[in-house]
C-alpha cells in the first residue's frame, strides 16, 4: 500500500518511504519533495529554517539514504498521527511554534478553496483589513 | 447562519478596504455548504476549510468565532466570539423557537458586533475596538500540545472523509475533542460525520447544559446596541 504523508501543506505519497516499527522513513532523493525538508550542511532546513540536528545523533534521524521523518518530529515536539489501515501520516505544528507564530500577531497564511475550487490565500488580501470570520454548516 | 449578516456588513462599507472572508469548519465539503453560501448571495469570499485549518492557526474552538487583521496583517482582535451570545441556550429544542427576550439580546449582540466592524472599517487603527498589540497578547489563549495533536487528528479526519472513509474521519474527529474537549467545532463536526443532523440534537443540548453556569460563547468587550 501506498504510504501517504499530511505535512507542511502537502499531500504526498513518496514511492520509497518505508516504516520501521512506528518510524516513517523517507529517502533522502524524495525528503524535499515529499516533506518540504531538506538535508543540508547546517541541518534539517525547511525553507529558510534550518533546525540543527544534535550532534552525535544523526544515526537517529539518517539511516540506509532515508530520512526518519518521524523522529524529526518528536525532536521538535510535532504531533505525528498515523493511520495504519490507509498508512496515513500526520505530521503537524509543534504547539509551541504555533503560539510563537501567533504572538508575533502576524496573522497566519492559509490557503483554501471557495465553492469553484478557486484558491485564495489570507495574503492574496494584504492592504485591506479583513475580517476573518468562522461558520458551519452544521 | 451569519453570511447575510456579513454581506449587510459589507455592503454599508463598500467605500472602505474592508474584507470580510469567511472560512466554513466543514469536513463534508464544499456540498454541505453551498445551500449557505448561495442563498447569501456573498460578494465576499467564502472558503472552504474541511481540515479546520484556520480553526487550528488561531485557535478557534467555536462558531462563528472571528478575528480582525488590519492591512499589515497585523491581528487586532484576537479569537473571540463574532457577534453573538448565550442567549441561543433559551431556544425551544422541540421547535426551534426563541423567547422574544432572547431573540433581542441576540439582536442587540449582532447589532453592537456589527457597528463595532463598521467603526473600525472607517477608522482603522483610531477605532477604540482595534487592540494595542499588548492587548491582542493579552488576549491570546495559549496554543496546548494537545491542541497541536487535535488539529493532526482534524487533518488526518479531513484527508479520509475525502477519500469516502466517514466512519474513520469521525473517529478522528472524535479523538480531536477528546484531546481538546473545549473545542466545540471539533465535537460537532464528529456528530455530523455520524449524522448529519446530530451537531445541533439532543446530545449538543445536552452538552451545552452541562456547561452550567458556564459560557458556550465567552463574552466579548463590545457592547450590544439595538439596530436602528
Amino acid at each position: 500500500m501506498a504510504t501517504t504523508i499530511l505535512t507542511n501543506n502537502r499531500t504526498t505519497q513518496p514511492a520509497g518511504a518505508r516504516i520501521e516499527g512506528g518510524a516513517l522513513l523517507v529517502p533522502l532523493s524524495e525528503l524535499e519533495s515529499a516533506t518540504g525538508w531538506d538535508l543540508k550542511p547546517e541541518g534539517a532546513c525547511l525553507g529558510d529554517r534550518c533546525v540543527p540536528l544534535p550532534a552525535g545523533r544523526e544515526s537517529e534521524f539518517v539511516r540506509e539514504g532515508g530520512f526518519d521523518i518521524t523522529a524529526l518530529a518528536g525532536y521538535l515536539e510535532q504531533p505525528v498521527v498515523h493511520d495504519a489501515p490507509s498508512e496515513t501520516w500526520v505530521i503537524g505544528e509543534a504547539a509551541g511554534d504555533q503560539y510563537a507564530a501567533l504572538e508575533s500577531l502576524v496573522a497566519p497564511d492559509f490557503t483554501l478553496p471557495d465553492l469553484d475550487g478557486r484558491m485564495h490565500s489570507l495574503s492574496d488580501y494584504r492592504g485591506r483589513k479583513v475580517f476573518l470570520a468562522s461558520w458551519a454548516s452544521w | 447562519m451569519d453570511l447575510p449578516v456579513w454581506q449587510g456588513l459589507y455592503s454599508s462599507v463598500r467605500d472602505t478596504n474592508l474584507m470580510p472572508l469567511t472560512v466554513a469548519f466543514d469536513a463534508r465539503g464544499a456540498e454541505a455548504a453551498r445551500p449557505w453560501i448561495e442563498a447569501a448571495k456573498p460578494e465576499y469570499p467564502c472558503l472552504i476549510d474541511s481540515g479546520h485549518v484556520v480553526g487550528g492557526l488561531y485557535g478557534m474552538v467555536n462558531v462563528p468565532t472571528a478575528v480582525w487583521i488590519d492591512e499589515d496583517g497585523m491581528i487586532v482582535r484576537p479569537p473571540e466570539s463574532a457577534g453573538t451570545n448565550d442567549a441561543f441556550r433559551q431556544m425551544d429544542r422541540e421547535n426551534f423557537s426563541i423567547p422574544p427576550e432572547a431573540a433581542a439580546s441576540l439582536a442587540a449582540q449582532r447589532g453592537g458586533y456589527v457597528e463595532a466592524l463598521r467603526d473600525w472599517a472607517r477608522n482603522g487603527a483610531a477605532s477604540e475596538f482595534a487592540l494595542s498589540p499588548e492587548e491582542v497578547r493579552r488576549r491570546l489563549v495559549p496554543i496546548e500540545p494537545a491542541a497541536a495533536r487535535a488539529a493532526a487528528c482534524a487533518l488526518m479526519g479531513d484527508h479520509l472523509a475525502r477519500a469516502g472513509r466517514v466512519e474513520d474521519a469521525q473517529r478522528y474527529f472524535a479523538e480531536a475533542t477528546e484531546l481538546q474537549p473545549e473545542n466545540w467545532s471539533y465535537r460537532r463536526q464528529a456528530w455530523n460525520l455520524e449524522h448529519p443532523l446530530k451537531s445541533g440534537g439532543p446530545e449538543f443540548w445536552a452538552a451545552v447544559d452541562a456547561l452550567g453556569d458556564d459560557h458556550y460563547y465567552r463574552p466579548t468587550d463590545i457592547p450590544p446596541k439595538v439596530a436602528k
